[in-house]
């Protein structure tokens, strides 16, 4: 780890004041990603802006019925928090499918939105890297990349967002709100990761000096009919190959709404309203679910590894909406699959 | 340009099992190493160092973390009870007892990690079986591969508390 100055904010003001001051300088809240980059040598920050302490812990309700988190709360206590098991256990359920009990007693949600992928070749510095050192190349395009992104690639990246959180903040339709120096504004969820391009040292469209304050999730929270799957290489604290987020509005067997994004595939996770609007007045059943997944792989493309992952996601698409439809969702605990 | 001055250690206090304990830091000191090298604390041990294994799990303000990944500086005024600090007035606390019981360790060196990750894990009050147990304790790893006794111990600790 590099040495750095160390400095405490005493508001989200002076968070962006500090900020501005030193380019080089990164926020801290939970750590658990930073401080392992750090002692990779991957993030090398002149200054820690240690904005733990900053009042940015309430998850209060919305004037519209929606809920609005703190961008500190921390993953555990999100996942536990009566509001969110009883009317958004979809989100629960994935952020408990996600690291370990430690680590999501530290992150915080800001943090999980914040978190970089989790690509070997991101995290060895001896091997070139664009999203590291933009231009120096691709080492997984051609190396070992099983794990990789089979969606919204670039040439010059082929990298995954590894957030469950965020996987099912995306098929809930959540909200960012983020202050900056200029005051505020709020972006979807949807739109604040990005898919490499030719940037792909941009995990985000957050931008230099800005601060992610809430995150905010609408009052529709899908709590009767959802699952989440995640596939993974061990059945507890690895990150996804595939995972599925599922939320339906069912009118006997007629589905009304559906939400499905995918995380472990993309850049950022991966949602298409296209396949939602080909499953909204449909009957609930596998043959319109295999479409759907369709409708949600389109252009699906693989490297020399992970091919293997599209017929996996599609499976497991089917199989999540399934579960949502059973109302039998997939328990994080017993990892037998309903 | 980065400041590329060293900084000022920065005084700090922890209540570490119960005892005040006044410390100077840099800034990139982990409570780990604090632990373990300052205030000479070995119970808790470094395995990964990267918050993989759950080797170096403690207990702030209750809750129980990853110490290789926290720094020291961050945790000023923080309670941190540690793998030594369990047992009180010479009686092992129930899970030390359990491990025992249960022949819960071959090498022990994730032993103490296991221990406080367990004690979390009571203290959050989620699980109430072995699945459970499995998966709130998935984020410490035993290489000699202690599980099914470790799972027992914390069944029999859970059973009694």
């Amino acid at each position: 780890m590099n040495n750095f100055q160390y400095s405490r904010a005493s508001d989200v003001a002076d968070a962006i004041r500090l900020l501005a001051a030193d380019p080089g300088a990164k926020l801290i809240a939970g750590g658990t990603n930073l401080i392992d980059l750090m002692k990779e040598n991957v993030e090398r920050p002149s200054r820690l802006i240690d904005i733990s302490r900053l009042p940015l812990r309430d998850i209060e309700e919305t004037a519209d019925g929606g809920l609005r988190i703190g961008a500190l709360v921390p993953n555990s206590d999100l996942a536990y928090h009566p509001l969110i098991e009883q009317r958004y256990p979809l989100l629960a359920s994935a952020i408990l499918a996600g690291a370990s009990a430690q680590l999501r007693n530290m992150a915080s949600v800001g943090g999980n939105l914040m978190q970089r992928t989790r690509c070997p070749y991101f995290y060895d510095t001896t091997t070139p890297c664009n999203k590291r050192s933009p231009g120096a190349g691709c080492s997984a395009m051609d190396g070992l990349n099983r794990n990789h992104a089979i969606l919204g690639t670039s040439t010059s990246c082929i990298a995954t967002n590894p957030s469950d959180m965020s996987v099912a903040l995306a098929a809930l339709g959540a909200l960012v709100h983020i202050a900056r120096p200029s005051g505020q504004r709020t972006i979807a969820l949807t739109d604040f990761h990005r898919l490499p391009e030719d940037k792909p040292h941009l995990d985000t469209n957050l931008g230099s000096g800005e601060i992610i304050t809430a995150i905010e999730l609408p009052p529709h929270g899908f709590a009767r009919n959802y699952s989440y799957l995640k596939i993974r290489d061990r059945l507890s604290y690895a990150f996804a190959l595939v995972s599925v987020a599922a939320a339906l509005e069912l009118e006997g067997n007629a589905i009304g709404e559906a939400r499905l994004a995918l995380g472990g595939v993309a850049h950022k996770p991966w949602r298409s309203l296209e396949a939602e609007a080909a499953l909204r007045g449909q009957a609930a059943t596998p043959d319109h679910f295999g479409r759907a997944a369709d409708l949600l792989l389109q252009g699906a493309t693989a490297r020399s590894h992970n091919g293997f992952k599209i017929d996996l996601a599609r499976r497991a698409i089917v199989r999540t909406l399934m579960q949502a439809a059973s109302a039998t969702p997939q328990s994080q605990a017993h990892k037998k699959i309903a | 340009m980065a400041d590329l001055t060293i900084p000022e250690r920065i005084p700090i206090n922890l209540v570490v099992n119960g005892e005040r304990r006044a410390l100077e830091v840099v800034p990139w000191t982990t409570l780990l190493d604090a632990l373990r090298d300052r205030l000479e604390l070995t119970g808790t041990k470094k395995g990964c160092d990267h918050g993989q294994c759950g080797a170096c799990t403690v207990l702030i303000d209750g809750r129980r973390v990853n110490s290789c990944l926290t720094l020291a500086v961050m945790k000023d005024g923080a309670e941190i009870t540690t793998i030594e600090g369990l047992a009180k007035d010479g009686t092992l606390h129930p899970l030390q007892q359990a491990f025992i019981d249960h022949d819960a360790f071959q090498c022990g060196y994730c032993t103490p990690g296991q221990i406080c990750s367990a004690a979390g894990l009571l203290a959050e009050g989620r699980a109430r079986g072995a699945d459970e147990i499995r998966e709130l304790m998935s984020g410490n790893l035993c290489r000699c591969g202690a599980y099914p006794n470790i799972v027992a111990a914390i069944e029999q600790a859970m059973s009694r508390s």
